[in-house]
C-alpha cells in the first residue's frame, strides 16, 4: 500500500463530493445561516412582551405609568380595553402576552388606606415568558412607586442594592452560548451524516465491491472516504470562528491552537461515528435516519444550544455525559469564550480523546468482522 | 395512419452542445418488429425515450399510434408499453402486486386483471411465485415479468430498450419468443439491442451512429448492400466510422 | 380508479420498511417521553457562593434569604473574590455574591447598602434570569429587614412621614395553572413530530424512486401528475394524523394534558398543516437527483423553519425584519394554532387569519409539488 494509491482514492472522493454542487452549497451555507439566525434573528431574551391595559378610568399616574411600560425594552403597548371579559380573547387570538389591569379609581384611591391596585394577568403558557414578564412589570411599578417617593423626599429608604456584573460576557449577547453550540452541531451533521450516508450508498450502488475487490486495503478505501468531509469539516469550523469574530464580534480569548486541537479531535470522533453507522445501516435512508435521530437530535438538545443541561432532571444530565457533543461545546465556551489556558479544559480534552478512541475502535473492529 | 403506427420526421434532441440524437426519420408498421441498432452512446435510448414521451424532443415531429409526441404526449403513453435498460419495476412489491398496479393504473377492471394474470402468470410458469416480492427473482424472470407488465394493458406499441441485457442464451431465446407471439397478436414492437443475432429476429433495422440514422432496412437487404453474410459485419462498417462511443 | 393501486402501492412499499414502521411507533413515543423534561428552560438552579466581609446578623440573614429563596443553590462561603472566581471558572459555581464590611451598619443606618455580584454570562439567559432572581430576593429581604427593625431608634431614614402611594401589585397566571413550562413545550413537539415525520419521509420518497429507476415505468404510463403526487401524499396523511393522535394521548396519559379547545379544530388544522408539509417534503424531492441532496435540503429548511417559527424562542423578541420572514413559514400558524386551542382554549373563530393562512400554504405548496413532479425531460 503506497501512499499514492491512498492519493488517488482521496481525489476520487473529491471529485465525488464537489460535483453534487447543491449538497454543497447547503454544507458550506449550513453554518453560515445558522450563525446569522442564531446571532441576529431568534433570541431566549424577552422583549417587547405585547401588552394591553384595563383601565376603568383614565388619570395622572395610569397615564404616567403606561408611558414607562411603553418607554421599557421588555413591553410594548398594543391596545387599552375597557372590559375584564375581552381578556381571554385576547390571549386566545395571540393579541397580548400581558393584561395590566388597573383599579378603578385608580388616581384617588393611591393614598387612601384601602389603596389602589394593579393586577398583572399574564398569559402563562409560557411558563418563563410569564414569569419573566411579571417580574419585569413588578418591577417597573416598584420604580415608579419609589420614585414617587424620593421625589417627595420622604422616603430615603433604598435597601440592598445588587451592584451586578456580567463576567465574561459583559454585554450580555446570546451568541456567546450559541457559537459554541453550532459548531457542535454542523461538525457531527456533516462528518457522521455524511460519511455513513456516502458509505452507504456505494454499498448500495455496487460500487463498493468494486472498490474492495481492487488490491487496496479496506481500511485505506474508508480513510480515503473521510478525508474530505474532515476538510469540510475544517473549512465550517474556520467559517464559523471567522463569522464569529469579524460578524459577531467574538474574539478568540484563549489560544486559537488549543481550540483547534479540540475542534479536530472532535471531528475525527464524528467521523468515526459515521463510519460505525455505515457498518450497522443496510440503505441509505436507514443510515440518515440513524444518524439524524440517534446523533441530532440528542446533540440539538443536549449541546446547550437553546436548553441549559443543569436544569434537567438527573438522569438526563447523567445521559447528557455521554454525548459527546457536550464535552466539545464545553471546552469550547472555556477556551474561546471564557479563555482560560489549555489546562482547564483538560478533562473535555481527556474525555473527548477517550470516547473518540473507543469509537474508532468499536468501528473498525466491526468493519474487519464484516469484510 | 397508412398502417404505419410510428412515424418519425428530423426528430433531434440537444443536451447543451451536445446533439443526442440528429434529424431522424423513419416510418414502422403495424405488427412489426422493428430492431433499432447502436453502438453505446448512438442515441438509441435518447430517441426511444422521445417516443414514449419521456423525453422531450429540441425539434421535429413525430407521431406513436396515431397520437403527436409533441402535443398528445399522455394520449400516446396509453397507447404504448416500456421495458426500460434497468430493470424497473418494484423490487419491493411481489410478483402479482406488480401486475395488478401497473395494469390498475391504465384503468383495467379488477375482475379483469385478476383473470388475465392468471392466464398469463400460468403460461409463463410464474404461478406459484405470484406472491414472491420481485428482488427474490432471477434476472431472466425478471425480464419476463417486465415484458409481460410491459404489454399487459393491450398496447398499440411495445418500446424495448435491451430486453436481454445480462441473460444467458436460452433465456433469450425465449424472450424472443414471446415477443413473436406479441407481434402476431397485432403489437408492433419497436427494439433496442446489441446483439446481431437478435437484430436478424427483426423484420426491419435501423443502425444508428452518433445520433443519425446511417442504414435502414431488412436484415436480408441491408446483408446484400453490403456484400456480406453477417450482421455483425455490417454493423462493424457502420460503426467503424463512430466519433463517440462510451 | 389509478388513485387506488397506487395508494395500494404505497401502503404495502411502507409496510414493508421496517424502519419507517419503527420510526413512526419509537420517534413519537421517544420524543414525548424524553423532550419535555430537558427543555424546561426554568433556570431554577443558580449555584451561587458568598464572600462574607461583614459577619454580622444581617448579612446571615441575607445569605439565609438567598438560600431560601428557590432560585439558588448555596455553594458555600468563600475566603475573598479571587477565591470564589476560581470557583467559577472552574464551572463550580455560577455566581460570586460579595457582602461588603458594614452591610448591617449602613442598611440601618443609610437605609441602603449594595452587594456586589459577579454571575457567568456565558450564557446569556442564565445571567439576566439570575440577575433579576436576585433583585426580586434583595427585594424581599429588604422589606422584611425594615419591617423587623422599624423599632431601631435614632434611625432617621425609618422615620417616613407623609402620604406613601400605595399600590398593592398581585400576580395572576392564566391557562397553565401549575406553571408547568412542559405544558408549554409539548403542543410544540407535536409539530416536531409532524415535520420530522411528514415532512422527511416524502422527501425521501420520490428521489428514491429516481435512484433505483422505477419512476420511469410510472412516467410512462398516462397516470396524471395530481394522481401520482395524492398517491404520494395520502399515506403521510394518514400516518400524520395517526402519529398526532398517539402523542395527544401520550401527552394526556405521561402529563395530565387535554386540549382546552375543540379536537376538531386541532384535526381541521392538521389535515391541512400536513398537507402542506409533505408537498414541501414532496417538492423537494422532486428537485433532487440523489437521497443524500434531498436530505440535506430537507434539513437544512426543516432547521430554518423551526428556529422561525416561535417553537423555541419567542417571535416577539425578534428583529422586525425576522418578524417579517416568519410570515411565510407555516409553521409559525400551527403552532400558535396548538398552543391556542390546547391550552387557552382558542376557538375557530379566534383562529382564522392562522386558518386562512395555512390553506394558502397547503394550496401553493401543493400546486407546486405537482408542477415539479416532471413526467417529461
Amino acid at each position: 500500500m503506497t501512499m499514492k494509491q491512498f492519493f488517488a482514492f482521496v481525489r476520487k472522493e473529491f471529485r465525488h463530493v464537489l460535483r453534487d454542487k447543491r449538497t454543497m452549497l447547503i454544507l458550506l451555507g449550513m453554518p453560515v445561516a445558522q450563525i446569522i439566525l442564531f446571532g441576529f434573528a431568534i433570541s431566549t431574551e424577552i422583549r417587547n412582551i405585547d401588552t394591553a391595559l384595563l383601565v376603568p378610568d383614565m388619570g395622572e399616574n395610569v397615564r404616567k405609568l403606561s408611558e414607562k411600560f411603553d418607554a421599557s425594552d421588555y413591553f410594548s403597548i398594543v391596545t387599552v380595553i375597557s372590559d375584564e371579559a375581552d381578556i381571554d380573547g385576547l390571549f386566545q387570538r395571540g393579541d397580548a402576552d400581558l393584561v395590566i389591569a388597573f383599579s378603578p379609581d385608580f388616581d384617588e384611591n393611591m393614598y387612601t388606606s384601602e389603596g389602589s391596585s394593579i393586577r398583572l394577568i399574564a398569559d402563562a403558557t409560557n411558563t418563563n415568558a410569564a414569569s419573566a414578564m411579571t417580574m419585569y412589570a413588578s418591577n417597573i411599578i416598584g420604580d415608579y412607586v419609589s420614585g414617587i417617593a424620593a421625589s417627595s423626599g420622604m422616603y430615603g429608604v433604598s435597601g440592598v442594592q445588587p451592584n451586578i456584573r456580567m463576567l465574561y460576557n459583559p454585554q450580555m449577547r446570546s451568541a456567546y452560548t450559541f457559537v459554541p453550540g453550532v459548531m457542535g452541531l454542523i461538525i457531527i451533521l456533516i462528518c457522521a451524516m455524511m460519511t455513513s450516508v456516502s458509505i452507504v450508498r456505494e454499498k448500495e450502488t455496487g460500487t463498493m465491491e468494486l472498490l474492495l475487490v481492487s488490491p487496496t486495503k479496506p481500511i485505506v478505501v474508508i480513510m480515503a472516504k473521510m478525508v474530505p468531509y474532515f476538510v469540510v469539516s475544517m473549512v465550517n469550523y474556520l467559517t464559523i470562528l471567522a463569522l464569529s469574530v469579524w460578524l459577531l464580534h467574538i474574539p478568540i480569548s484563549g489560544s486559537f491552537w488549543a481550540l483547534t486541537l479540540l475542534s479536530v479531535i472532535y471531528i475525527v470522533l464524528s467521523l468515526a461515528l459515521g463510519q460505525l453507522i455505515s457498518t450497522i445501516a443496510k440503505t441509505q435512508v436507514s443510515a440518515m435516519l440513524m444518524s439524524g435521530f440517534m446523533l441530532l437530535v440528542p446533540v440539538l438538545f443536549f449541546s446547550e444550544l437553546l436548553f441549559p443541561v443543569d436544569s434537567m432532571p438527573l438522569v438526563f444530565r447523567w445521559f447528557s455525559d455521554l454525548i459527546p457533543a457536550r464535552w466539545y461545546v464545553i471546552g469550547v465556551k472555556k477556551i474561546m469564550i471564557e479563555g482560560l489556558p489549555m489546562f482547564y479544559a483538560a478533562r473535555e480534552f481527556i474525555i473527548l480523546s477517550v470516547m473518540a478512541a473507543v469509537i474508532l475502535g468499536v468501528s473498525l473492529m466491526r468493519y474487519k468482522n464484516r469484510m | 395512419m397508412g398502417g404505419n403506427v410510428i412515424e418519425v420526421e428530423g426528430l433531434t434532441k440537444v443536451f447543451g452542445d451536445f446533439t443526442a440524437v440528429d434529424h431522424i426519420s423513419f416510418s414502422v408498421a403495424k405488427g412489426e418488429i422493428f430492431g433499432f441498432l447502436g453502438a453505446n452512446g448512438a442515441g438509441k435510448t435518447t430517441a426511444m425515450k422521445m417516443l414514449c414521451g419521456l423525453s422531450r424532443p429540441t425539434s421535429g415531429h413525430a407521431t406513436v399510434a396515431g397520437y403527436d409526441i409533441n402535443t398528445e404526449a399522455e394520449e400516446v403513453k396509453r397507447n404504448i408499453g416500456y421495458m426500460s435498460q434497468k430493470f424497473s419495476l418494484y423490487e419491493d412489491l411481489t410478483v402479482y402486486e406488480n401486475i395488478e398496479l401497473f395494469a390498475g393504473i391504465y384503468g383495467m377492471k379488477r375482475k379483469d386483471i385478476s383473470r388475465k394474470a392468471v392466464t398469463i402468470l400460468k403460461k409463463l410458469g410464474f404461478y406459484s411465485e405470484r406472491k414472491t416480492l420481485v428482488k427474490s427473482l432471477p434476472l431472466g424472470w425478471k425480464q419476463k415479468l417486465a415484458f409481460s407488465v410491459a404489454i399487459f394493458h393491450g398496447p398499440k406499441v411495445v418500446f424495448l430498450d435491451e430486453p436481454t441485457g445480462g441473460v444467458d442464451p436460452v433465456a433469450r431465446r425465449q424472450f424472443w419468443f414471446m415477443i413473436y407471439e406479441a407481434a402476431e397478436r397485432g403489437i408492433t414492437v419497436f427494439v433496442t439491442t446489441h446483439y446481431m443475432d437478435e437484430a436478424e429476429y427483426c423484420n426491419r433495422i435501423s443502425i444508428m451512429v452518433d445520433g443519425r440514422i446511417e442504414a435502414l432496412d431488412t436484415p436480408a437487404a441491408l446483408k446484400r448492400k453490403f456484400g456480406t453474410d453477417s450482421m455483425d459485419s455490417v454493423f462493424y462498417q457502420l460503426a467503424r466510422g463512430a466519433k463517440r462511443s462510451e | 380508479m389509478a388513485l387506488g393501486f397506487l395508494l395500494a402501492k404505497e401502503f404495502k412499499q411502507f409496510i414493508r420498511t421496517p424502519i419507517f414502521i419503527g420510526l413512526t411507533l419509537v420517534f413519537p413515543a421517544a420524543i414525548m417521553l424524553v423532550i419535555p423534561w430537558i427543555v424546561s428552560m426554568d433556570i431554577k438552579n443558580i449555584s451561587v457562593m458568598v464572600v462574607d466581609n461583614d459577619r454580622s446578623g444581617a448579612s446571615a440573614d441575607f445569605i439565609g434569604a438567598i438560600g431560601a429563596s428557590g432560585y439558588f443553590i448555596m455553594e458555600g462561603l468563600a475566603a475573598d473574590y479571587d477565591e470564589a472566581l476560581q470557583h467559577v471558572e472552574l464551572s463550580e459555581t455560577d455566581a460570586v455574591i460579595v457582602i461588603p464590611d458594614g452591610f448591617e451598619r449602613d442598611l440601618l443606618f443609610e437605609g441602603g447598602a449594595p452587594v456586589q455580584v459577579s454571575i457567568n454570562a456565558v450564557n446569556e439567559t442564565r445571567g439576566t434570569l439570575g440577575a433579576s432572581y436576585l433583585g426580586a430576593v434583595c427585594a424581599g429581604f429588604s422589606a422584611d429587614f425594615f419591617a423587623s427593625h422599624a423599632f431601631v431608634a435614632g434611625n432617621p431614614s425609618m422615620q417616613a412621614a407623609g402620604p406613601v402611594p400605595n399600590i398593592e401589585v398581585s400576580v395572576q397566571n392564566r391557562y397553565n395553572p401549575m406553571m408547568d413550562y412542559k405544558w408549554f413545550m409539548i403542543p410544540g413537539l407535536f409539530v416536531i413530530i409532524l415535520v420530522m415525520l411528514c415532512g422527511f419521509l416524502p422527501a425521501l420518497n420520490i428521489v428514491g424512486e429516481k435512484e433505483k429507476g422505477t419512476i420511469e415505468q410510472i412516467n410512462i404510463t398516462p397516470v396524471t401528475k395530481p394522481v401520482f403526487i395524492l398517491s404520494k401524499m395520502i399515506p403521510y396523511w394518514i400516518m400524520g394524523v395517526g402519529v398526532l393522535s398517539v402523542a395527544m394521548v401520550l401527552a394526556y396519559v405521561i402529563y395530565g394534558l387535554a386540549p382546552q379547545g375543540s379536537i376538531w379544530v386541532i384535526a381541521a388544522f392538521s389535515v391541512i398543516f400536513v398537507f402542506s408539509v409533505s408537498s414541501f417534503g414532496l417538492v423537494v424531492s422532486n428537485y433532487s437527483n440523489t437521497t443524500q441532496q434531498a436530505m440535506f435540503v430537507m434539513f437544512f429548511f426543516i432547521l430554518v423553519f423551526l428556529l422561525m417559527s416561535g417553537l423555541l424562542t419567542p417571535i416577539e423578541s425578534m428583529p422586525e425584519w425576522t418578524q417579517v420572514i416568519t410570515y411565510v413559514n407555516p409553521l409559525r400558524y400551527y403552532i400558535e394554532m396548538m398552543r391556542g386551542v390546547y391550552l387557552k382554549g382558542a376557538a375557530f373563530g379566534d383562529l382564522l387569519p392562522q386558518f386562512w393562512a395555512l390553506l394558502a400554504f397547503a394550496a401553493a405548496l401543493g400546486a407546486w409539488a405537482v408542477a415539479s413532479y416532471k413526467k417529461q425531460s
